[in-house]
Protein backbone atom coordinates (compact mmCIF):
# COMPACT_ATOMS: atom_id res chain seq x y z
CA UNK A 1 0.00 0.00 0.00
CA UNK A 2 1.02 3.64 -0.47
CA UNK A 3 0.97 4.61 3.18
CA UNK A 4 4.34 3.15 4.11
CA UNK A 5 7.24 4.88 5.85
CA UNK A 6 10.78 3.59 6.43
CA UNK A 7 12.54 2.78 9.70
CA UNK A 8 16.16 3.87 9.18
CA UNK A 9 17.28 3.94 12.79
CA UNK A 10 16.51 2.06 16.00
CA UNK A 11 18.00 2.38 19.47
CA UNK A 12 17.32 1.33 23.04
CA UNK A 13 18.56 1.99 26.55
CA UNK A 14 18.78 -1.22 28.59
CA UNK A 15 15.73 -2.03 30.72
CA UNK A 16 16.32 -2.20 34.47
CA UNK A 17 15.59 -0.45 37.71
CA UNK A 18 18.07 2.38 37.32
CA UNK A 19 16.18 5.07 39.24
CA UNK A 20 17.32 7.94 37.03
CA UNK A 21 15.31 10.60 35.17
CA UNK A 22 13.36 9.15 32.23
CA UNK A 23 14.87 11.69 29.83
CA UNK A 24 18.30 10.06 30.29
CA UNK A 25 17.02 6.77 28.86
CA UNK A 26 15.17 8.59 26.10
CA UNK A 27 18.24 10.55 25.07
CA UNK A 28 20.46 7.45 25.09
CA UNK A 29 17.93 5.56 22.93
CA UNK A 30 17.46 8.53 20.58
CA UNK A 31 21.19 9.04 20.12
CA UNK A 32 21.62 5.34 19.36
CA UNK A 33 18.80 5.52 16.78
CA UNK A 34 20.29 8.66 15.17
CA UNK A 35 23.70 6.96 14.93
CA UNK A 36 22.06 3.84 13.52
CA UNK A 37 20.34 5.96 10.86
CA UNK A 38 23.58 7.72 9.99
CA UNK A 39 21.93 11.14 10.01
CA UNK A 40 22.53 14.35 11.98
CA UNK A 41 20.26 15.32 14.86
CA UNK A 42 19.43 18.52 12.99
CA UNK A 43 18.01 16.43 10.12
CA UNK A 44 15.18 15.37 12.44
CA UNK A 45 12.29 17.80 11.87
CA UNK A 46 9.63 16.18 14.08
CA UNK A 47 9.98 14.69 17.53
CA UNK A 48 7.15 12.46 18.71
CA UNK A 49 7.26 11.19 22.28
CA UNK A 50 5.22 8.58 24.14
CA UNK A 51 4.13 10.16 27.43
CA UNK A 52 3.13 8.90 30.84
CA UNK A 53 0.50 10.28 33.19
CA UNK A 54 1.11 9.06 36.69
CA UNK A 55 -1.29 9.57 39.58
CA UNK A 56 -2.83 12.47 37.70
CA UNK A 57 0.51 14.19 37.12
CA UNK A 58 1.21 14.76 33.41
CA UNK A 59 4.87 15.51 34.10
CA UNK A 60 6.35 13.15 31.58
CA UNK A 61 6.12 15.48 28.58
CA UNK A 62 8.34 13.18 26.62
CA UNK A 63 8.62 14.87 23.23
CA UNK A 64 9.67 18.30 24.46
CA UNK A 65 11.76 17.12 27.41
CA UNK A 66 13.82 14.74 25.31
CA UNK A 67 14.11 17.27 22.44
CA UNK A 68 15.50 19.83 24.87
CA UNK A 69 17.95 17.31 26.31
CA UNK A 70 19.17 16.50 22.80
CA UNK A 71 19.49 20.24 22.13
CA UNK A 72 16.62 22.47 20.92
CA UNK A 73 16.99 22.81 17.17
CA UNK A 74 13.58 24.18 16.19
CA UNK A 75 11.91 20.95 15.04
CA UNK A 76 8.18 20.44 15.64
CA UNK A 77 7.22 18.38 18.65
CA UNK A 78 4.42 16.16 19.93
CA UNK A 79 3.66 13.98 22.95
CA UNK A 80 1.09 11.17 22.82
CA UNK A 81 -0.50 9.51 25.81
CA UNK A 82 -2.24 6.19 25.20
CA UNK A 83 -1.20 3.97 28.13
CA UNK A 84 0.66 0.89 26.79
CA UNK A 85 0.04 2.08 23.22
CA UNK A 86 1.64 5.51 23.78
CA UNK A 87 4.67 4.61 21.65
CA UNK A 88 2.48 3.43 18.77
CA UNK A 89 0.38 6.58 18.86
CA UNK A 90 3.54 8.67 18.83
CA UNK A 91 4.64 6.60 15.82
CA UNK A 92 1.26 7.12 14.14
CA UNK A 93 1.63 10.89 14.61
CA UNK A 94 5.04 10.75 12.92
CA UNK A 95 3.65 8.66 10.06
CA UNK A 96 0.87 11.18 9.43
CA UNK A 97 3.36 14.04 9.42
CA UNK A 98 5.64 12.23 6.97
CA UNK A 99 2.89 10.98 4.65
CA UNK A 100 1.35 14.45 4.49
CA UNK A 101 4.68 15.70 3.19
CA UNK A 102 5.09 18.02 6.16
CA UNK A 103 8.41 16.50 7.19
CA UNK A 104 10.83 13.87 5.91
CA UNK A 105 12.51 12.57 9.05
CA UNK A 106 11.07 12.06 12.52
CA UNK A 107 12.32 10.78 15.87
CA UNK A 108 9.84 8.66 17.82
CA UNK A 109 10.88 8.06 21.40
CA UNK A 110 9.48 6.65 24.64
CA UNK A 111 11.13 6.30 28.04
CA UNK A 112 10.00 5.61 31.57
CA UNK A 113 11.17 5.66 35.15
CA UNK A 114 8.88 3.54 37.31
CA UNK A 115 8.10 4.73 40.82
CA UNK A 116 9.08 2.59 43.78
CA UNK A 117 6.54 0.27 45.40
CA UNK A 118 2.87 -0.39 44.62
CA UNK A 119 0.97 1.67 42.10
CA UNK A 120 -1.90 2.49 44.45
CA UNK A 121 -4.79 4.89 43.91
CA UNK A 122 -4.80 8.29 45.60
CA UNK A 123 -6.14 8.42 49.19
CA UNK A 124 -9.56 9.46 50.45
CA UNK A 125 -13.11 8.20 49.94
CA UNK A 126 -13.66 8.46 46.16
CA UNK A 127 -16.55 6.22 45.07
CA UNK A 128 -16.79 7.98 41.68
CA UNK A 129 -13.33 6.73 40.67
CA UNK A 130 -13.57 3.17 39.26
CA UNK A 131 -9.96 2.54 40.23
CA UNK A 132 -10.63 3.46 43.86
CA UNK A 133 -13.80 1.37 43.87
CA UNK A 134 -12.24 -1.85 42.64
CA UNK A 135 -9.35 -1.66 45.10
CA UNK A 136 -11.86 -0.99 47.90
CA UNK A 137 -13.63 -4.27 47.14
CA UNK A 138 -10.39 -6.20 46.65
CA UNK A 139 -9.98 -6.40 42.87
CA UNK A 140 -6.29 -5.77 42.01
CA UNK A 141 -4.36 -5.78 38.73
CA UNK A 142 -3.38 -9.48 38.80
CA UNK A 143 -7.07 -10.35 39.31
CA UNK A 144 -7.87 -9.54 35.68
CA UNK A 145 -4.94 -11.48 34.20
CA UNK A 146 -5.72 -14.43 36.46
CA UNK A 147 -9.38 -14.45 35.38
CA UNK A 148 -8.34 -14.56 31.70
CA UNK A 149 -5.82 -17.33 32.45
CA UNK A 150 -8.32 -19.43 34.41
CA UNK A 151 -10.87 -18.96 31.64
CA UNK A 152 -8.40 -20.58 29.21
CA UNK A 153 -7.98 -23.51 31.60
CA UNK A 154 -11.73 -23.94 31.94
CA UNK A 155 -12.58 -23.57 28.24
CA UNK A 156 -9.56 -24.95 26.38
CA UNK A 157 -8.02 -27.21 29.01
CA UNK A 158 -4.78 -25.21 29.25
CA UNK A 159 -2.67 -26.03 32.31
CA UNK A 160 -0.33 -24.08 34.57
CA UNK A 161 2.48 -26.11 32.97
CA UNK A 162 1.49 -24.60 29.59
CA UNK A 163 1.77 -21.11 31.08
CA UNK A 164 5.16 -21.97 32.61
CA UNK A 165 6.36 -23.08 29.18
CA UNK A 166 5.82 -19.52 27.90
CA UNK A 167 8.05 -18.17 30.67
CA UNK A 168 10.73 -20.79 30.01
CA UNK A 169 10.68 -20.02 26.27
CA UNK A 170 10.84 -16.24 26.72
CA UNK A 171 13.60 -16.52 29.33
CA UNK A 172 15.58 -18.55 26.83
CA UNK A 173 14.96 -15.99 24.07
CA UNK A 174 15.97 -13.00 26.19
CA UNK A 175 18.98 -14.70 27.75
CA UNK A 176 21.47 -13.02 25.40
CA UNK A 177 19.52 -9.79 24.78
CA UNK A 178 21.74 -6.96 26.08
CA UNK A 179 18.69 -4.69 26.52
CA UNK A 180 16.70 -7.17 28.66
CA UNK A 181 16.50 -6.67 32.42
CA UNK A 182 16.20 -10.33 33.42
CA UNK A 183 18.70 -12.58 31.73
CA UNK A 184 18.42 -15.95 33.39
CA UNK A 185 17.23 -19.26 32.00
CA UNK A 186 14.34 -20.38 34.14
CA UNK A 187 12.95 -23.90 34.24
CA UNK A 188 9.35 -25.03 34.62
CA UNK A 189 10.33 -26.09 38.15
CA UNK A 190 11.47 -22.52 38.93
CA UNK A 191 8.10 -21.18 37.80
CA UNK A 192 6.19 -23.80 39.78
CA UNK A 193 8.24 -22.99 42.89
CA UNK A 194 7.49 -19.25 42.74
CA UNK A 195 4.78 -17.85 44.99
CA UNK A 196 1.15 -17.93 43.90
CA UNK A 197 -0.07 -14.35 43.34
CA UNK A 198 -3.54 -14.82 41.90
CA UNK A 199 -4.45 -18.42 41.19
CA UNK A 200 -3.52 -19.80 38.59
CA UNK A 201 -0.78 -17.19 38.11
CA UNK A 202 2.45 -17.31 40.08
CA UNK A 203 5.00 -14.56 40.57
CA UNK A 204 6.97 -15.75 37.54
CA UNK A 205 3.87 -15.74 35.34
CA UNK A 206 3.38 -11.98 35.71
CA UNK A 207 5.67 -9.22 34.48
CA UNK A 208 7.37 -6.50 36.51
CA UNK A 209 7.62 -2.77 35.77
CA UNK A 210 10.95 -1.41 34.56
CA UNK A 211 12.88 1.68 33.56
CA UNK A 212 13.90 1.81 29.91
CA UNK A 213 13.91 3.76 26.68
CA UNK A 214 13.39 3.01 22.99
CA UNK A 215 13.58 5.17 19.87
CA UNK A 216 13.03 4.99 16.13
CA UNK A 217 14.11 7.23 13.29
CA UNK A 218 11.43 7.04 10.61
CA UNK A 219 11.28 8.80 7.25
CA UNK A 220 9.60 8.91 3.87
CA UNK A 221 10.48 6.15 1.39
CA UNK A 222 11.94 8.84 -0.88
CA UNK A 223 14.27 10.10 1.84
CA UNK A 224 15.39 6.54 2.64
CA UNK A 225 16.23 6.03 -1.04
CA UNK A 226 18.01 9.38 -1.19
CA UNK A 227 20.42 8.39 1.60
CA UNK A 228 21.01 4.93 0.18
CA UNK A 229 18.63 3.05 2.47
CA UNK A 230 15.99 2.11 -0.10
CA UNK A 231 15.86 -1.42 1.28
CA UNK A 232 15.09 -0.29 4.86
CA UNK A 233 12.46 -2.05 6.95
CA UNK A 234 9.08 -0.38 6.35
CA UNK A 235 6.07 0.23 8.55
CA UNK A 236 3.08 -1.20 6.67
CA UNK A 237 0.44 -0.68 9.35
CA UNK A 238 -0.23 1.02 12.67
CA UNK A 239 -3.55 0.12 14.25
CA UNK A 240 -4.75 2.02 17.32
CA UNK A 241 -8.48 1.24 17.17
CA UNK A 242 -10.70 1.55 20.25
CA UNK A 243 -12.82 -1.33 21.52
CA UNK A 244 -16.28 -1.73 19.98
CA UNK A 245 -19.40 -1.75 22.11
CA UNK A 246 -20.21 -4.09 23.74
CA UNK A 247 -16.70 -5.19 24.66
CA UNK A 248 -16.62 -8.88 25.52
CA UNK A 249 -14.04 -8.91 28.33
CA UNK A 250 -14.06 -7.37 31.76
CA UNK A 251 -11.16 -4.90 31.67
CA UNK A 252 -9.19 -3.11 34.36
CA UNK A 253 -10.47 -1.09 36.24
CA UNK A 254 -14.10 -2.13 35.58
CA UNK A 255 -16.13 -4.43 37.82
CA UNK A 256 -18.42 -5.58 35.01
CA UNK A 257 -18.40 -6.07 31.25
CA UNK A 258 -20.62 -4.12 28.91
CA UNK A 259 -24.06 -5.69 28.69
CA UNK A 260 -24.50 -7.49 25.36
CA UNK A 261 -28.29 -7.18 25.32
CA UNK A 262 -28.48 -4.82 22.34
CA UNK A 263 -25.62 -6.22 20.22
CA UNK A 264 -23.25 -9.19 20.09
CA UNK A 265 -20.08 -8.88 22.21
CA UNK A 266 -16.84 -8.01 20.37
CA UNK A 267 -13.22 -8.77 21.22
CA UNK A 268 -11.00 -5.70 21.57
CA UNK A 269 -7.75 -7.66 21.49
CA UNK A 270 -8.46 -9.30 18.15
CA UNK A 271 -9.71 -6.01 16.64
CA UNK A 272 -6.23 -4.48 16.99
CA UNK A 273 -4.27 -6.88 14.72
CA UNK A 274 -7.29 -7.33 12.43
CA UNK A 275 -7.17 -3.65 11.54
CA UNK A 276 -3.38 -3.83 11.10
CA UNK A 277 -3.62 -6.79 8.69
CA UNK A 278 -6.29 -4.94 6.72
CA UNK A 279 -4.15 -1.80 6.51
CA UNK A 280 -1.00 -3.68 5.47
CA UNK A 281 -2.77 -6.04 3.09
CA UNK A 282 -1.02 -8.88 4.90
CA UNK A 283 -2.42 -12.28 5.88
CA UNK A 284 -1.63 -13.80 9.30
CA UNK A 285 -0.12 -16.74 7.39
CA UNK A 286 2.56 -14.36 6.04
CA UNK A 287 3.83 -13.38 9.50
CA UNK A 288 7.34 -14.62 10.25
CA UNK A 289 7.78 -13.20 13.77
CA UNK A 290 5.60 -11.58 16.45
CA UNK A 291 6.23 -9.43 19.53
CA UNK A 292 3.14 -9.56 21.74
CA UNK A 293 2.34 -8.16 25.19
CA UNK A 294 2.97 -10.96 27.69
CA UNK A 295 1.84 -9.05 30.77
CA UNK A 296 1.19 -12.60 31.94
CA UNK A 297 2.36 -15.89 30.45
CA UNK A 298 -1.24 -16.90 29.70
CA UNK A 299 -1.87 -13.59 27.95
CA UNK A 300 0.79 -14.45 25.36
CA UNK A 301 -1.39 -17.43 24.41
CA UNK A 302 -4.43 -15.14 24.04
CA UNK A 303 -2.44 -12.78 21.80
CA UNK A 304 -1.17 -15.61 19.58
CA UNK A 305 -4.81 -16.45 18.86
CA UNK A 306 -5.93 -12.82 18.59
CA UNK A 307 -3.19 -12.23 15.99
CA UNK A 308 -4.54 -15.18 14.00
CA UNK A 309 -1.28 -17.13 14.29
CA UNK A 310 -3.30 -20.24 15.19
CA UNK A 311 -6.95 -21.16 15.73
CA UNK A 312 -8.80 -20.14 18.91
CA UNK A 313 -7.86 -22.43 21.79
CA UNK A 314 -4.77 -23.88 20.11
CA UNK A 315 -2.03 -21.56 21.36
CA UNK A 316 -0.99 -23.85 24.21
CA UNK A 317 -0.58 -26.78 21.81
CA UNK A 318 1.34 -24.49 19.42
CA UNK A 319 3.65 -23.52 22.27
CA UNK A 320 4.11 -27.15 23.37
CA UNK A 321 5.05 -28.07 19.79
CA UNK A 322 7.94 -25.58 19.91
CA UNK A 323 6.53 -23.53 17.01
CA UNK A 324 6.74 -20.26 18.97
CA UNK A 325 10.42 -20.70 19.81
CA UNK A 326 13.20 -19.20 17.71
CA UNK A 327 13.72 -21.84 15.03
CA UNK A 328 10.05 -22.81 15.11
CA UNK A 329 7.37 -22.00 12.53
CA UNK A 330 6.26 -18.72 14.10
CA UNK A 331 8.60 -17.40 16.81
CA UNK A 332 6.83 -15.24 19.40
CA UNK A 333 8.69 -12.71 21.55
CA UNK A 334 12.22 -13.43 20.31
CA UNK A 335 13.34 -10.39 22.36
CA UNK A 336 12.35 -12.25 25.53
CA UNK A 337 9.15 -10.23 25.82
CA UNK A 338 7.89 -8.56 28.95
CA UNK A 339 8.98 -11.67 30.85
CA UNK A 340 12.59 -10.57 30.35
CA UNK A 341 12.08 -6.82 30.10
CA UNK A 342 9.36 -5.86 32.55
CA UNK A 343 7.06 -3.11 31.36
CA UNK A 344 8.33 0.44 30.70
CA UNK A 345 4.96 1.76 29.53
CA UNK A 346 5.69 4.59 27.05
CA UNK A 347 8.74 2.77 25.64
CA UNK A 348 7.38 -0.75 25.35
CA UNK A 349 5.44 -0.54 22.08
CA UNK A 350 8.52 1.04 20.47
CA UNK A 351 10.82 -1.61 21.93
CA UNK A 352 8.64 -4.19 20.15
CA UNK A 353 9.21 -2.37 16.84
CA UNK A 354 12.98 -2.11 17.52
CA UNK A 355 13.19 -5.87 17.96
CA UNK A 356 11.24 -6.56 14.76
CA UNK A 357 13.46 -4.12 12.86
CA UNK A 358 16.60 -5.97 13.99
CA UNK A 359 14.92 -9.26 13.10
CA UNK A 360 13.95 -8.12 9.58
CA UNK A 361 17.41 -6.66 9.00
CA UNK A 362 19.01 -9.93 10.08
CA UNK A 363 20.84 -8.16 12.91
CA UNK A 364 19.36 -10.01 15.89
CA UNK A 365 22.44 -12.13 16.49
CA UNK A 366 21.79 -15.27 18.50
CA UNK A 367 18.08 -14.36 18.61
CA UNK A 368 17.79 -14.19 14.83
CA UNK A 369 14.63 -15.61 13.24
CA UNK A 370 15.91 -16.91 9.91
CA UNK A 371 14.44 -15.23 6.85
CA UNK A 372 12.09 -12.90 8.77
CA UNK A 373 10.14 -10.79 6.27
CA UNK A 374 6.94 -9.74 8.06
CA UNK A 375 6.62 -8.90 11.75
CA UNK A 376 3.65 -7.92 13.89
CA UNK A 377 3.42 -6.32 17.33
CA UNK A 378 0.39 -6.28 19.60
CA UNK A 379 -0.29 -4.67 22.94
CA UNK A 380 -3.15 -3.45 25.06
CA UNK A 381 -3.35 -1.20 28.08
CA UNK A 382 -5.76 0.82 30.16
CA UNK A 383 -8.70 2.97 29.08
CA UNK A 384 -9.38 1.29 25.73
CA UNK A 385 -5.87 1.89 24.42
CA UNK A 386 -4.02 -0.70 22.39
CA UNK A 387 -2.00 -1.03 19.22
CA UNK A 388 -0.67 -3.35 16.58
CA UNK A 389 2.13 -2.49 14.16
CA UNK A 390 3.18 -4.45 11.08
CA UNK A 391 6.69 -4.09 9.67
CA UNK A 392 7.84 -5.59 6.37
CA UNK A 393 10.97 -5.87 4.30
CA UNK B 1 -15.89 -11.69 60.86
CA UNK B 2 -18.27 -9.46 62.69
CA UNK B 3 -18.25 -11.42 65.91
CA UNK B 4 -19.43 -9.44 68.93
CA UNK B 5 -22.26 -7.03 69.45
CA UNK B 6 -22.29 -4.67 66.48
CA UNK B 7 -23.37 -5.99 63.07
CA UNK B 8 -22.26 -4.18 59.94
CA UNK B 9 -25.14 -2.27 58.37
CA UNK B 10 -23.38 0.37 56.28
CA UNK B 11 -22.70 -0.56 52.63
CA UNK B 12 -19.13 -0.16 51.41
CA UNK B 13 -20.51 1.70 48.39
CA UNK B 14 -23.69 3.71 48.76
CA UNK B 15 -26.47 2.72 46.36
CA UNK B 16 -24.59 -0.12 44.66
CA UNK B 17 -26.74 -2.91 46.16
CA UNK B 18 -29.87 -3.45 48.23
CA UNK B 19 -29.35 -4.11 51.92
CA UNK B 20 -32.90 -4.84 53.12
CA UNK B 21 -34.27 -8.37 53.07
CA UNK B 22 -32.70 -11.77 52.71
CA UNK B 23 -32.21 -11.68 48.91
CA UNK B 24 -29.91 -8.78 48.02
CA UNK B 25 -29.50 -7.42 44.49
CA UNK B 26 -26.90 -5.28 42.79
CA UNK B 27 -28.45 -2.02 41.63
CA UNK B 28 -27.88 -0.99 38.04
CA UNK B 29 -29.64 0.94 35.34
CA UNK B 30 -31.25 -0.05 32.05
CA UNK B 31 -31.34 2.12 28.95
CA UNK B 32 -34.93 2.93 27.96
CA UNK B 33 -33.87 3.09 24.30
CA UNK B 34 -31.95 -0.14 23.62
CA UNK B 35 -32.34 -2.16 26.82
CA UNK B 36 -28.62 -2.24 27.67
CA UNK B 37 -27.88 -2.77 31.37
CA UNK B 38 -25.23 -0.86 33.28
CA UNK B 39 -23.39 -1.73 36.47
CA UNK B 40 -22.43 0.47 38.16
CA UNK B 41 -25.38 2.75 37.38
CA UNK B 42 -25.10 4.93 34.28
CA UNK B 43 -27.59 7.78 34.02
CA UNK B 44 -26.08 10.18 31.48
CA UNK B 45 -25.71 8.90 27.89
CA UNK B 46 -26.09 5.35 26.62
CA UNK B 47 -22.75 3.87 25.49
CA UNK B 48 -24.29 1.91 22.62
CA UNK B 49 -23.03 3.80 19.52
CA UNK B 50 -26.36 3.12 17.78
CA UNK B 51 -28.50 4.43 20.65
CA UNK B 52 -29.10 8.09 21.39
CA UNK B 53 -31.07 7.60 24.58
CA UNK B 54 -30.34 9.43 27.79
CA UNK B 55 -33.29 7.88 29.65
CA UNK B 56 -32.52 5.18 32.19
CA UNK B 57 -34.51 3.24 34.74
CA UNK B 58 -32.97 1.95 37.93
CA UNK B 59 -33.14 -1.85 38.07
CA UNK B 60 -32.17 -4.67 40.40
CA UNK B 61 -29.79 -7.01 38.54
CA UNK B 62 -30.32 -10.78 38.53
CA UNK B 63 -29.02 -12.17 41.80
CA UNK B 64 -27.94 -15.48 40.33
CA UNK B 65 -25.61 -16.32 37.46
CA UNK B 66 -22.97 -18.73 36.24
CA UNK B 67 -19.23 -18.65 36.92
CA UNK B 68 -17.32 -17.26 33.91
CA UNK B 69 -13.95 -17.46 35.62
CA UNK B 70 -12.38 -17.21 39.07
CA UNK B 71 -9.17 -16.49 40.94
CA UNK B 72 -7.99 -15.40 44.37
CA UNK B 73 -5.88 -12.76 46.06
CA UNK B 74 -2.89 -14.34 47.79
CA UNK B 75 -1.42 -11.01 48.91
CA UNK B 76 -3.01 -8.13 50.78
CA UNK B 77 -4.08 -5.48 48.26
CA UNK B 78 -2.98 -1.86 48.80
CA UNK B 79 -5.38 0.71 50.30
CA UNK B 80 -8.19 1.59 50.01
CA UNK B 81 -8.61 -2.17 50.62
CA UNK B 82 -8.75 -2.78 54.35
CA UNK B 83 -7.75 -6.26 55.50
CA UNK B 84 -7.95 -8.01 58.82
CA UNK B 85 -4.61 -9.00 60.36
CA UNK B 86 -3.25 -11.50 59.66
CA UNK B 87 -4.33 -11.33 56.02
CA UNK B 88 -6.45 -14.25 54.85
CA UNK B 89 -6.48 -14.85 51.07
CA UNK B 90 -9.93 -14.51 49.50
CA UNK B 91 -11.49 -15.92 46.36
CA UNK B 92 -12.87 -13.82 43.49
CA UNK B 93 -15.41 -14.84 40.86
CA UNK B 94 -16.54 -13.34 37.56
CA UNK B 95 -20.19 -14.29 37.21
CA UNK B 96 -22.21 -14.16 33.99
CA UNK B 97 -25.78 -12.86 34.34
CA UNK B 98 -28.03 -14.40 31.72
CA UNK B 99 -30.71 -11.74 31.37
CA UNK B 100 -28.27 -8.82 31.47
CA UNK B 101 -25.68 -10.61 29.28
CA UNK B 102 -22.90 -9.19 31.39
CA UNK B 103 -20.16 -10.48 33.69
CA UNK B 104 -19.88 -9.02 37.19
CA UNK B 105 -16.86 -9.40 39.49
CA UNK B 106 -17.00 -9.86 43.23
CA UNK B 107 -15.37 -11.62 46.11
CA UNK B 108 -16.58 -15.11 46.93
CA UNK B 109 -17.91 -15.76 50.44
CA UNK B 110 -15.40 -16.70 53.12
CA UNK B 111 -14.46 -20.35 53.31
CA UNK B 112 -14.86 -21.09 49.58
CA UNK B 113 -11.55 -21.60 47.77
CA UNK B 114 -10.75 -21.75 44.06
CA UNK B 115 -10.64 -25.54 44.25
CA UNK B 116 -14.40 -25.66 44.80
CA UNK B 117 -15.28 -23.49 41.77
CA UNK B 118 -15.80 -24.37 38.11
CA UNK B 119 -16.88 -22.44 35.04
CA UNK B 120 -20.63 -22.68 34.58
CA UNK B 121 -21.33 -23.22 38.28
CA UNK B 122 -24.46 -21.51 39.63
CA UNK B 123 -23.78 -18.63 42.03
CA UNK B 124 -25.98 -16.30 44.04
CA UNK B 125 -25.41 -12.83 45.40
CA UNK B 126 -25.14 -12.41 49.18
CA UNK B 127 -23.87 -9.72 51.53
CA UNK B 128 -20.87 -10.20 53.79
CA UNK B 129 -18.86 -7.92 56.04
CA UNK B 130 -15.44 -6.59 55.11
CA UNK B 131 -13.17 -4.59 57.41
CA UNK B 132 -13.35 -0.81 57.34
CA UNK B 133 -10.91 1.89 58.38
CA UNK B 134 -13.39 3.79 60.58
CA UNK B 135 -16.22 1.43 61.50
CA UNK B 136 -15.01 -1.32 63.86
CA UNK B 137 -17.94 -3.56 62.87
CA UNK B 138 -16.93 -3.27 59.18
CA UNK B 139 -19.07 -2.56 56.14
CA UNK B 140 -21.30 -4.65 53.93
CA UNK B 141 -20.24 -5.70 50.45
CA UNK B 142 -21.64 -8.01 47.77
CA UNK B 143 -20.14 -11.44 47.38
CA UNK B 144 -20.81 -14.49 45.23
CA UNK B 145 -21.77 -17.74 46.89
CA UNK B 146 -22.14 -21.18 45.27
CA UNK B 147 -25.81 -22.13 45.11
CA UNK B 148 -26.59 -25.10 47.37
CA UNK B 149 -25.82 -28.32 45.50
CA UNK B 150 -23.92 -26.57 42.67
CA UNK B 151 -20.64 -28.08 41.52
CA UNK B 152 -21.49 -31.53 42.84
ZN1 LIG C 1 -29.26 2.59 24.79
Amino acid sequence: MSGEIAIIGVGMHPWGKWGRNFAEYGVAAAQAAIRDAGIHWRDVRFISGGGTVRNGYPGYVAGATIAQALGWQGAEVNTSYAACASGSQALAAARTKILSGDCEVALVVGADTTPKGFLAPAKGERPDDPDWVRFRVGITNPTYFALYARRRMEIYGDTQDDFALVKVKNAEHGFTNEYARYRKKFTAEDVAASAMVADPLRLMDVCATSDGGAALIVCSLDYAKKIGKGDAVRIAAISTVTPSFPSALVEMPDLATDSAVAAAPLSFRSALPTKAYEQAGVDPKDVSVAEVYDLSTALELDWIEDCGLCARGEAAALTRSGATRIGGRIPVNPSGGLACFGEAVPAQALAQVCELTWQLRGQAGSRQVEGAKVGITANQGLFGHGSSVIVVR
Amino acid sequence: MSAGAAQATVPVLDGWFTTAGAAPHLIGTRCSGCGTYYFPKLETFCRNPDCESSQFETVELSRTGKVWSFTNACYKPPEPYIAAEPFVPYTIAAVELEREKMVVLGQVVEGVGVESLKAGMEMELVLETIPDATLPEGKLTWKWKPVEGAGQ
